[in-house]
């Protein structure tokens, strides 16, 4: 739940930030400014770290708490960037059934992480998905836009190795 | 000026009972003002209005369905209104809701801190809900937060209430804790799931007090203080607070505002501690210096307006929110800590013994006073000014557990030399009270006159903002003071931009100061939302003040001895080695 304590090294650049910045200014003076800031924010960096949402609260003087309640409520939101390879597992009934979620956990395993984190050392992102409409394929994942189908837990070493 | 519009009334019945409420007034008082008691448990006053637990549901003629009656505001379409607030289908959706909020809940109701005076229990045992298991399922497991100081986070007993959230949020404005994730998953925390202690929570306790459940409680430092009397090497002293003779009593079923000064000297003396003390002595002691230090920094051109340093929460939020600005803060150590260091220097020498071996309790409406304690500024390097500081409830437990009926106690008396005190000091326990006998005691010194009348009515009551102006033997004295650190914003804001026109402020970190403190005894909400506690709480003090024939610090025969066989004058290079300290910078995390 939340966070997790190994996060992937914060990577933002100076432009990233006058950018932010530039955006903040423009926008903090509005009532409910913190959704579209937060949106914005995703926009430039691709997700809510601790470090964007510092800059956030020290910019606008929302409490940093409250910065992540809202990060933390909405799913469009991510508190981890994309990996290099992104896996997406489907979740959906038909896959589910197949044991989509057992690959699911299986993946998490082999990396560490939780779905929706990115490994500390950016290879690797995990997200569930629902239907791919793949369902003859069952069960699929996807990484990088690549299906996998008919999937077993034991043929992701394999796979995942060409992705090292 | 009050508008025409809010003087409109609006007529409605509550059970059959009439009432003429002004349009604006919420089901819930308007209910209070016919003598219908309708349950809450999210609600609290000013604190957290929002609405989320649906205890307080009723029926209205005008309304659809079951409205929550906390937040629904009377208007004039509701003119006529049969309000219901005791049906079979409402007691049923009452009933129903405390199963569902039970069946998340720890229910460790035996060995719970709040086993006893639980919101939650009570409103079960009211309901008839006789089966706690009814809709068990699956529950979040959540680890202790056990990182801050003062308190513990056990968000197993949490029921997402959030009168925590509104302490923190709309009190103190702080914003440090708040709700997480979605749904399910959600809970009370910190920003990215960091503990208490890793952020920069000042220790208020405003939020244990406003938990109607057993998931916030101070850390409980009682044991330490039974070694430390099962201990013959130790002499351990007691110092309580000037306000916790106004409240302790609660703890015992006594009315709010009784004054159990008496009863309290002699449940300390059969729990076992060598001296009664008082921090009042204490208070008395700060006086002294703190009004020596404004004096001086008016007469020298010191940074001003100087504000008081008494309150730990209050200090933590300056050096944290405004580190710029510390240079404002009175260099006085807080009376507990003033009165720590006294018995570790002053008092053990005219004893003649160790200071190691000297143990000193402080009694305190805190839960700051236990990160107070902490602090780097020893008298005796290596030896703590205060050794351990207790809340008002955990001295409570102490009396509790140790076979003393409280109630039945006869009257005792402190000891010699440290516990003789005065008026003015017993006043700190009140917002406005520092500045009022810091007023007492400057006003005469600048004008070499004695004061007839000693109350400063002006800086009394429970504005979050007061101020005034005296004029001092020719000097204008504009002072302020602030309770709630959200009142203290105010303060500080004018103060970074220059435009302060303040000589004195007075700061406390909970609203309507010591009396109201984090580590006070727990008033159950629905009475809270309809009395006003600090008020009745507050009288106690005045009227023990009153009733003295010493009210002046100055007046005080043992802090005048204390200064000449000791300290030889207030600000002295002694006094300040002694009972002054110096402040940090803080980063808000």
């Amino acid at each position: 739940m939340g966070a997790d304590k190994k996060a992937v090294p914060f990577k933002g650049t100076e432009e990233q930030k006058q950018q932010l910045l530039e955006m903040i200014a423009g926008l903090k003076n509005e009532r409910g400014a913190l959704m579209p800031i937060l949106q914005k924010a995703q926009d430039i960096y691709g997700y809510l770290p601790i470090e964007v949402q510092t800059m956030i609260s020290d910019e606008t003087g929302i409490p940093l708490e409250k910065i992540y309640g809202v990060a933390t409520f909405y799913s469009q939101f991510s508190l981890y960037p994309k990996g290099k390879n992104q896996i997406s597992v489907c979740l959906g009934t038909a896959c589910y059934v197949k044991g989509s979620g057992d690959v699911y956990n299986k993946l998490m395993e082999k990396l560490g992480i939780e779905g929706g984190q990115c490994t500390p050392d950016g290879k690797f992102s995990l997200d569930a998905c629902r239907c791919i409409g793949a369902c003859g394929l069952a069960p699929v994942m996807t990484i990088n836009g690549e299906v996998y189908g008919k999937l077993t837990a034991d043929m992701l070493d394999g796979i995942l190795a060409k992705y090292e | 000026m009050i508008m025409a519009d809010e003087m409109k009334l609006v007529n409605v019945k509550v059970n059959g009972i009439p009432v003429a409420a002004p349009i604006g007034t919420t089901i819930l008082d308007a209910a209070h003002m016919a003598g219908v008691k309708i349950p809450t448990l999210c609600y609290l006053k000013g604190t957290n209005e929002v609405g989320d637990c649906r205890l307080c549901l009723v029926e209205s003629t005008k309304a659809r369905g079951l409205v929550a009656s906390c937040m629904y505001p009377l208007s004039a379409m509701d003119e006529g209104a049969e309000i219901k607030t005791n049906t079979p289908v409402i007691l049923e959706s009452r009933k129903r809701t405390l199963e569902l909020i039970l069946s998340t809940h720890e229910r460790k109701c035996l060995s719970c801190v709040r086993s006893g005076n639980c919101e939650l229990q009570k409103l079960c045992k009211e309901y008839g809900v006789d089966d706690e298991k009814l809709y068990d399922g699956y529950r979040n497991e959540f680890e202790l937060d056990t990182t801050a100081v003062h308190m513990v986070r056990d968000n197993n007993k949490c029921i997402l209430c959030r009168r925590c959230v509104g302490a923190c949020d709309n009190i103190q404005g702080l914003g440090i804790i708040g709700a997480n994730n979605r749904g399910f998953a959600s809970f009370i925390g910190c920003a990215f799931d960091k503990g208490l202690g890793e952020t920069s929570c000042i220790h208020c306790g405003q939020c244990i007090v406003a938990c109607p459940t057993g998931a916030l409680y101070e850390k409980d430092d009682t044991a330490k203080i039974e070694a430390a009397i099962a201990d013959p090497e130790k002499l351990v002293i007691v110092q309580p607070a000037p306000s916790i003779r106004a409240t302790l009593g609660e703890e015992f079923g006594l009315p709010i505002g009784t004054d159990v000064e008496g009863k309290m000297a002699t449940a300390f003396r059969r729990l076992g501690f060598d001296k009664i003390f008082d921090t009042d002595f204490g208070a008395d002691l700060t006086i002294m210096e703190e009004s020596a230090e404004l004096i001086e920094r008016v007469q020298k051109g010191g940074a001003l307006p100087m504000i008081t340093s008494c309150s730990p929460g209050w200090v933590k939020y300056c050096e944290t929110y405004y580190p710029e600005q510390i240079g404002h803060l009175s260099t006085c150590k807080s009376p507990q800590q003033m009165f720590g260091a006294v018995t570790k220097t002053y008092y053990a020498e005219k004893l003649g013994i160790d200071p190691k071996n000297i143990f000193t309790v402080g009694v305190m409406p805190c839960t700051a006073k236990k990160f107070e304690v902490t602090r780097d500024q020893s008298a005796v390097p290596g030896v703590m000014d205060v050794d351990v500081s207790i809340t008002t409830r955990e001295l409570a437990r102490m009396i509790k557990r140790h076979d003393i009926d409280f109630t039945a106690l006869p009257d005792g008396s402190f000891d010699d030399p440290l516990g003789e005190s005065t008026g003015a000091a017993v006043i700190f326990g009140v917002t406005g009270g520092v500045m009022e006998a810091a007023l007492r005691t400057a006003v005469e010194k600048l004008t070499g006159e004695t004061l007839e009348k000693v109350e400063f009515n002006e800086v009394r009551g429970f504005d979050g903002i007061k101020e005034a102006t005296y004029n001092v033997a020719g000097t204008e004295i504009k002072v302020a003071v602030a309770s709630g650190l959200k009142n203290a914003k105010v303060l500080m804001d004018q103060i970074e931009a220059g435009t302060s026109p303040y000589t004195f402020i007075e700061i406390m970190g909970c609203p309507g100061g010591c009396i109201n403190g984090g580590g006070q005894p727990l008033v159950d909400s629905m009475v809270r939302n309809f009395v006003d506690v600090r008020a009745l709480r507050a009288n106690a003090l005045y009227a023990n003040d009153a009733a003295k024939t010493l009210r002046k610090s100055h007046e005080n025969p043992s802090i005048k001895k204390i200064y000449e066989e000791y300290f030889a004058e207030p600000g002295s290079h002694k006094a300040h080695e002694i009972l002054h300290c110096s402040y940090v910078k803080r980063s808000i995390n």
